[in-house]
């Protein structure tokens, strides 16, 4: 796999609109590792939303166009969302299944597509990456990474192996914030509910920062933080790998 | 402005109830770590339930075959089956029976069956005294509640509710009520009584063996046993869709139904009828009648619903999901509950009977991870979503916007200038980045948290200037 020399970043449109930065730090991060980095044009939303919300058909419009634009250079997809990528490995090739022309292609995009930490620790190999931080952080462990492509133990890996950081344990990590896209607005509620639940499970954590692998996930919980007055701090994986040391 | 479904409403009203919190937060912490310890003394517990899917699977696409062999054995055992094609079929069933036979008390052991056909209203409107014996559920009764789980039917009480419920209900002295063995040997008392009086003893079915036709029941109360085998007539519910096919692949659904329920190895009570009382028998009915209830589930056993059927009623996915465990069971409004519940309600139903259970869900993929059979609830909550947009139901702003969102997607120039333009519009709003109010309908959002202001300048923009500069 070290024959890798070239990758294609697709930021995801929440990195994209809420946190350019972030994607910034991605780019940085690949480029220290050696690697060429491309991020196609055109790449806007994964289409999750439509298929979560049940908008089947326009999920598979969206999903055909993504596979378009993936799949003109044979490249590895980078994405630094468990979510997005769950969507790109799983739910396309079943969405698009029917396709004559575009299940075989989002078979293949689905077999070269990988969430950031996991291709740094899964496919690059690598056991630290150079970067310096400071202060105590928790991972919290976003439900679609975690469960649909076992992503908890690479980002924990990865902030161990940075320089200054201690990580703490945070209880109930793997318990849903209440994001869930939509649900967040439709079900007010119960989302407001379990976010209560994890902030308070963040704030006896005695971690200053929660780092993610998910800006959904990160927005819904900085915004309760915030709500809250609190003084934790929400982060991306990046944003803490990208800091050179 | 109340815009938000039914559901939801209840949902906010159970999670601003502390000692329900408490209570969720207890019972739940409790059978979930139960649960992950029983499966982890398992040599293979991965293997025991991919091979417990497999039988399901196999059961279900051959039912037909197996409930015929199962029907043929309790006939040739001497006991009577009758095939209910609605609720309200098996309703008439039992209450023609009981009728016929005079009868004026029935004891019940536990059946989420005979509460998803409403049968205790049924007898009650047909004379017939009915007591509920498995101890939650005669609190319920008592009570005149409903059950908030199908396995802890009273995870919503606590031991204090009930001590004051025995002594305004039932007269119970201060010693009767003092802990909970206490009240556990009053009930008892009033309940044997019951038992020996008892025309008809009611429960519902775990397991029916085809290859023997054999009746099983796992109580952990002893209940079970006193109303299949103490009154002179015992009929047995059971969903079409609750047998397996030998011995052996019950004793493999045992083992899995006991862990992932409570954590125990196996129940207490694992009962086995097979046939009525024989001649030279001390004990059993005297009459078995198995009512055997398809109420909407072959309808579901041809469709993308199908898995939901798999089901072994153990009530892991309702401890492992962090909705039921804020909200509680009485907010589903469903006989069944959490993750469960909220695709075979509508499954059953119909999604006009229950619209919002598919939408109560984040599809975080807990209850998935648990199952013993491996059920893909996230799946077909999305199918339940998917075909509630094709029948048109849900609210218009969520169609409309998620419509244009696609639609602004798909074309990466109006995408970008529409970005720009909340930008814009969002800017006088925001501080440090962060909004505190939206106007409807992402006020649902500014309800608990702040909301992200835009970027000035999104990623595209950065990279297309990186990419220029080099």
């Amino acid at each position: 796999m070290s024959r890798i020399t070239r990758v294609q970043l697709f930021v995801t449109c929440l990195v994209d609109a809420f946190a350019p930065r972030t994607g910034l730090a991605v780019v940085d991060l690949l480029e220290r590792l050696g690697l060429e980095v491309e991020c196609p044009d055109g790449l806007t939303c994964c289409g999750q939303p439509q298929l979560n919300g049940g908008f089947a058909m326009e999920a598979a419009a969206l999903a055909r166009r993504t596979v378009d634009l993936l799949t003109v250079d044979d490249a590895p997809v980078i994405v630094p969302s468990g979510s997005c990528t769950d969507m790109i490995v799983h739910q396309y090739p079943r969405l698009l299944a029917d396709d004559a022309r575009y299940a075989e292609r989002a078979r293949q995009l689905a077999s070269r597509c990988y969430e950031l930490s996991q291709f740094l620790v899964d496919v690059l190999g690598l056991e630290v990456v150079d970067a310096r931080g400071t202060g105590h952080v928790a991972y919290h462990a976003s439900c679609h990474g975690l469960r649909g492509l076992g992503v908890r133990r690479q980002p924990e890996q990865l902030l161990d192996g940075v320089d200054g950081l201690t990580r703490v344990p945070l209880s109930e990590a793997d318990v849903c914030c209440g994001f869930g896209g939509l649900f967040a607005v439709k079900m007010p509620g119960v989302s407001g509910a379990m976010l209560q639940r994890k902030l308070d499970a963040i704030e006896a954590s005695g971690a200053d920062t929660i780092v993610v692998t998910d800006l959904s996930c990160g927005l819904h919980i900085a915004g309760g933080l915030r709500r809250r007055g609190s003084r934790v701090r929400v982060v991306h994986l990046a944003d803490v790998l990208g800091a050179e040391p | 402005m109340s815009q938000a479904p039914a559901f939801d409403r209840r949902a906010a009203a159970a999670a601003a109830d502390a000692k329900l919190g408490e209570a969720l937060r207890f019972t739940t912490g409790r059978l979930q770590a139960g649960r992950a310890a029983a499966l982890a003394e398992l040599p293979d517990a991965d293997a025991l339930r991919d091979h417990a899917r497999r039988v399901r699977a196999h059961t279900l696409r051959h039912l037909g075959r197996y409930l015929d062999q199962f029907a043929v054995q309790v006939e040739a055992l001497g006991g009577t089956v009758h095939w209910a094609t609605t609720a309200a079929d098996a309703v008439a069933v039992v209450v023609e029976i009981a009728t016929r036979r005079a009868a004026r008390l029935v004891v019940k052991s536990k059946s989420m069956l005979s509460e998803e056909i409403e049968l205790n209203h049924a007898l009650e409107q047909a004379g017939i005294r009915v007591v509920e014996t498995d101890l939650g559920e005669f609190i319920v009764q008592l009570a005149r509640d409903r059950p908030s789980h199908i396995i802890t039917p009273i995870v919503h009480w606590t031991r204090e509710d009930v001590a004051v419920l025995f002594r305004q209900r039932l007269g119970a002295a201060e010693q009767d009520v003092a802990d909970i063995p206490a009240m556990t040997a009053f009930a008892r008392r009033l309940l044997r009584r019951e038992f020996l009086a008892a025309d008809i003893g009611v429960s519902g079915v775990n397991f029916g063996v085809a290859s023997t036709g054999s009746i099983v029941t796992v109580t952990n109360e002893g209940n079970g046993r006193l109303t299949t085998t103490t009154p002179p007539l015992h009929v047995a519910l059971m969903g079409i869709e609750r047998i397996v096919p030998t011995v052996d692949d019950l004793e493999v659904m045992l083992r899995l139904l006991a862990r992932s329920a409570t954590g125990q190895k196996l129940s207490v009570y694992t009962n086995i009828v097979t046939g009525p009382r024989r001649d030279g028998e001390v004990d059993g009915p005297r009459e078995l009648h198995v009512v055997l209830v398809d109420n909407g589930r072959s309808t579901l056993l041809a469709g993308e619903l199908a898995e939901i059927l798999y089901c072994i009623r153990c009530g892991a996915c309702l401890n492992i999901c962090p909705v039921y465990q804020r909200v509680g069971g009485h907010t589903y409004d469903s006989v069944y509950p959490g993750p469960l519940g909220s695709v075979l309600t509508p499954g059953l139903h119909g999604l006009a009977a229950a619209p919002d259970l598919p939408q109560a869900s984040t599809l975080c993929g807990a209850c998935r991870d648990v199952c013993p059979v491996r059920i893909d609830i996230p799946r077909m909550l999305v199918a339940l979503r998917t075909s509630s947009v094709q029948q048109g139901l849900g609210p218009g702003w969520v169609r409309l916007g998620v419509k244009a969102h696609a639609w602004l997607a798909s074309r990466p120039r109006a995408y970008r200038a529409a970005l720009r333009a909340v930008g814009v519009a969002s800017a006088p709003l925001a501080r440090q980045g962060w909004m505190a109010r939206l106007p409807w309908p992402l006020s649902g959002w500014t309800a608990h948290r702040d909301f992200p202001a835009p970027a000035r300048r999104p990623f595209s923009a950065l990279w297309a200037e990186r990419r220029r500069a080099r």
